[in-house]
């Protein structure tokens, strides 16, 4: 019915975070980072602003964790709602804009998994969606467990006692198999992480630091496509097996 | 700048506070209690809001609201099972609960907006000025239908409604004043009809909300009404009376089982004794703490599953959690706190009155958006994922639970057929897979221009604010242009509605505190004169002539004294009454005491 949008424009940062470089109630040069050196007001965020580039950060994996937390306090300190209650409409309108902005940006980037699918997408010249493909070399014995787990959903407690423990014990070898798994792909995301921000930084025409860029890319977007395949399986592993588990999804990526 | 007062609009009692200049402080009414039950009474001579309209509710039970949060924002379905425990009649419109008294109908926001109407006048009789701008607290658990229509409530109070905030972190802003505490905190709040928990992280005076979870259809009425069910079936064994046949005598039942439930609290036993209508008797009965907390233990334990998830969704272990701060009144019972104490292994904090905290914070945070306190600042999550429907009644997540608001996110709509015109949206919030799971929010129709399928391109915002409601915008790419979209909520009132009822809000004269005391004082008059009738009919043959006679006279007297417009004059009224009765109330308490005795022998003789 509908189809996602949630990406950013590709490209390179942009060196002005503001809309516009002229103040939008006083007409001013902007001369301040935010507010209007004149009139004091705030100014609307860029829509084309990059996270990165929004919370003061470079375009690396590993971050500042505390860097990053104390820019978003310090920004939302700048432009949460709260503080311009008493504001005209105008600025309260920016306000709620900028903060909406701001608490995406901060969320994406502190969660790893959501940040380098974002820079997948900033980097990646065409936007692709990272697709959940199931691993090649566990393409049987997922088909498998997708059966065990067909099979013991539709055995109701109660008949064949027998049948249904011993099918769950085995998918609970096998939750247990892919969380290990599911982890060794996050120590080779890190490991990921590590060469990306190794790289040089990108200078014009250079295609070798290009393509490089690219590999690592692709890399990462293999792994997360396989870990958010494993992901979904080991949530539905849990579901079916432990019925006091959390009906529905995680709230974490 | 206007002053802002903080309103905690509470399932059985609301308060209201303000930003003294040494710090937030809960306004007392002219009886000194800073608590106003949220209770409402529609008598023939006007409204009670608080205090008079509780002692009203067991003379006129279906005319006397109370526990009105527990309907806002709701249709009847989702109250069916707790229906036998009101004794007032439900309808629906469009979404919305109707509350039946006499001819005509109230929605819960109009109800809510009484009691509103109720404190701000308090605070205005306090201050000296007129109130228009507040902070209203909700459970942090309620969804968007549930905020709106407390919005709803505000205006039609005449209340600018500058934000509504959750009632756990409203109380974390007051703890945080008072101690400037910092690092992980876990806000416990077990209010009247609802519970949250809310895990915060405090730093430098931020006050970020990390997860939320609740129920807001769990709270200290659930508690009573265990109790109330176990007194039901007792006063049908032993007396054979049923209480449910009765209105009367179930809203005294509930009262009782609330008194009791509180002495609980403080005493290892508490005895429950009141008579029963009719001369059937006198129910009493011992009850034990443990007898109770046998009684609410499961309760108890429908509290911790949310702390649980909570904490995971924060991505905490109890043990990282600093502190734990009890809220609500309900936290009182000593069978929470042993069972929070033991959930997190640490001693909760409970140094601010517990009833008195969320006003509090509220009025702390009216500080803040009146731009006198620069130092604190709120983020808080919105409490529910927000999605739109899909292909296969599926719902597709926009907006994850525990997401910091403000926050949006957008989705690109387009035609499937040549010279499709419209898409229809769903909005939805919950946490479950399919449609029919989760609560639906609204519907409404995006336009779109008439061009061959997949052309058009219109994007939709979904944006929920600072005060954790939704706000859709859309607009098409190509043009640029943005288009408006009109909203119809599932659950609540229409804009027109809403005006129709800040008109009617103002048919309710009593404006100001006078008018007030001569309602309150004509009702009691009323049920004066009503019991003295009775107690006449009775007494007849007990008292002489002449008393019969100066009774009839003191009734007539306070009749007089009623249609005045003077409230001293009508109390001067009922105390005349209650000395000419004084003589005939103690010859009828004699003849029932002998009744009863009689009736005593008598069963231990057929026993
Ligand atoms: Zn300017």
């Amino acid at each position: 019915m509908s189809e996602h949008t949630h990406q950013p424009e590709s490209g390179r940062a942009r060196e002005l975070p503001m809309a516009r470089s002229m103040c939008w109630h006083c007409q001013s040069e902007m001369t301040g980072e935010y507010f209007c050196g004149r009139c004091v007001k705030v100014q609307p965020l860029s829509k084309e602003l990059d996270y990165f580039t929004c919370l003061n950060l470079p375009r690396k994996l590993n971050l500042d964790e505390q860097a990053l937390e104390e820019t978003f306090y310090a920004l939302s300190r700048s432009f949460h709602p709260d503080y311009y209650a008493t504001k005209d409409e105008g600025e309260k309108a920016i306000s709620l804009g900028n903060t909406a902005l701001l608490n995406t940006a901060y969320r994406t980037l502190k969660d790893p998994v959501q940040r380098a699918e974002y820079l997948i997408r900033l980097e990646a010249g065409s936007a692709k969606d990272i697709r959940n493909s199931p691993p090649a070399d566990l393409f049987d014995e997922i088909l498998e467990l997708q059966e065990d787990l067909d099979e013991f959903r539709s055995l109701s407690a109660g008949e064949s006692d027998e049948r249904r423990q011993e099918l769950l014990e085995k998918l609970q070898a096998d939750r247990r198999t892919l969380e290990a798994r599911k982890a060794q792909m996050e120590d080779r995301l890190r490991e990921q992480f590590s060469r990306w921000d190794a790289l040089p930084t990108e200078a014009e025409g250079e295609a070798t630091v290009r393509s490089q860029k690219d590999a690592v890319l692709a890399g990462m977007q293999e792994i997360l496509s396989n870990r958010t395949y494993v992901k979904n399986i080991v949530n539905d592993l849990v579901a079916a097996t432990s019925p006091t588990a959390e009906p529905g999804r995680s709230a974490w990526h | 700048m206007a002053l802002i007062v903080g309103i905690d609009l509470g399932t059985t009692n609301s308060l209201v506070a303000y930003m003294a200049g040494d710090g937030p402080q809960v306004i007392s009414g002219t009886r000194g209690q800073a608590k106003v039950p949220s209770i409402v009474g529609l008598t023939d001579n006007g409204l009670l809001v608080g205090d008079p309209a509780k002692e009203y509710l067991v003379r006129d039970p279906s005319r006397t609201i109370y526990s009105v949060k527990r309907f806002m924002g709701k249709a009847i379905a989702d109250v069916a099972e707790e229906l036998k425990y009101f004794p007032y009649a439900l309808q629906e419109k469009g979404g919305v609960i109707r509350i039946q008294v006499g001819e005509k109908t109230y929605s819960p926001p109009q109800i809510s907006a009484m009691i509103l109407k109720e404190l701000k006048l308090r605070a205005e009789a306090h201050l000296g000025e007129e109130i228009t701008k507040a902070v209203i607290t909700v459970p942090a658990y309620f969804n968007d239908s549930q905020r709106q229509a407390t919005k709803d409530a505000g205006l039609i109070a005449g209340l600018e409604v500058l934000r509504i905030i959750n009632e756990p972190t409203a109380a974390s802003l007051a703890y945080g004043l008072q101690q400037n505490t910092q690092g992980c905190v876990a806000v416990y709040d077990l209010g009247g009809g609802t519970f949250d928990i809310s895990i915060l992280k405090l730093k430098d005076g931020i006050f970020e909300v990390l997860a939320t979870n609740g129920n807001t259809h769990l709270g200290g009425d659930d508690f009573d009404r265990r109790l109330v069910d176990e007194v039901i079936r007792d006063i049908d064994t032993r007396h054979g009376v049923k209480v449910e046949d009765s209105p009367e005598l179930m809203q005294m039942v509930r009262l009782e089982a609330e008194k009791t439930k509180i002495r609980l609290s403080d005493e290892p036993q508490a005895l429950m004794v009141f008579s029963l209508p009719d001369g059937k008797g006198t129910y009493e009965r011992t009850w034990s703490r443990d007898e109770f907390e046998a009684l609410v233990l499961d309760l108890v334990e429908h509290t911790m599953t949310p702390c649980r998830r909570a904490l995971s969704d924060a991505g905490l272990e109890t043990g990282q959690i600093d502190e734990v701060v009890l809220v609500g009144g309900s936290t009182r019972m000593p069978v929470i706190r042993s069972r929070v104490q033991e959930l997190f292994g640490k001693t909760p904090h409970c140094d601010l009155n517990p009833d008195e905290v969320v006003a509090l914070g509220a009025a702390v945070q009216a500080g803040i958006l009146a731009g006198e306190n620069k130092d604190m600042l709120l983020l808080d999550v919105t409490p529910l994922s927000l999605g739109i429907e899909t292909m296969g009644n599926v719902v597709s997540i926009l907006i994850r639970r525990n997401t910091t608001i403000p926050t949006s996110a957008k989705e690109m709509f387009t035609t499937y057929v040549d010279g499709q015109t419209g898409v229809d949206i769903h909005v939805l919030q919950g946490e479950r897979e399919l449609v029919k799971d989760n609560r639906s929010l609204a519907r409404f129709q995006l336009k779109l221009p008439p061009l061959p399928a997949a052309v058009p391109r219109v994007e939709v915002t979904f944006l929920i604010d600072a005060n954790g409601i939704l706000n859709v915008t859309a607009s098409d790419i190509r043009t640029g242009e943005s288009q408006s979209v009109q909203v119809k909520p599932s659950y609540g009132l229409t804009d027109d509605e809403v005006e129709t009822m800040i008109r009617e809000s103002f048919q309710f004269a009593a404006e100001d505190i006078k008018a007030r005391q001569v309602i309150e004082a004509r009702t009691e008059a009323d049920a004066i004169i009503m019991a003295t009738e009775k107690a006449l009919q009775r007494g007849t043959d007990l008292i002489p002539a002449e008393e019969i006679e100066s009774i009839h006279h003191a009734i007539e007297a306070l009749r007089v004294a009623k249609a005045q417009e003077d409230h001293r004059q009508i109390r001067a009224g009922i105390a005349d009454m209650e000395k000419v009765t004084h003589h005939l109330a103690e010859v009828l308490m004699d003849a029932t005491l002998k009744e009863a005795l009689e009736s005593k022998k008598l069963s231990e003789v057929t026993d």
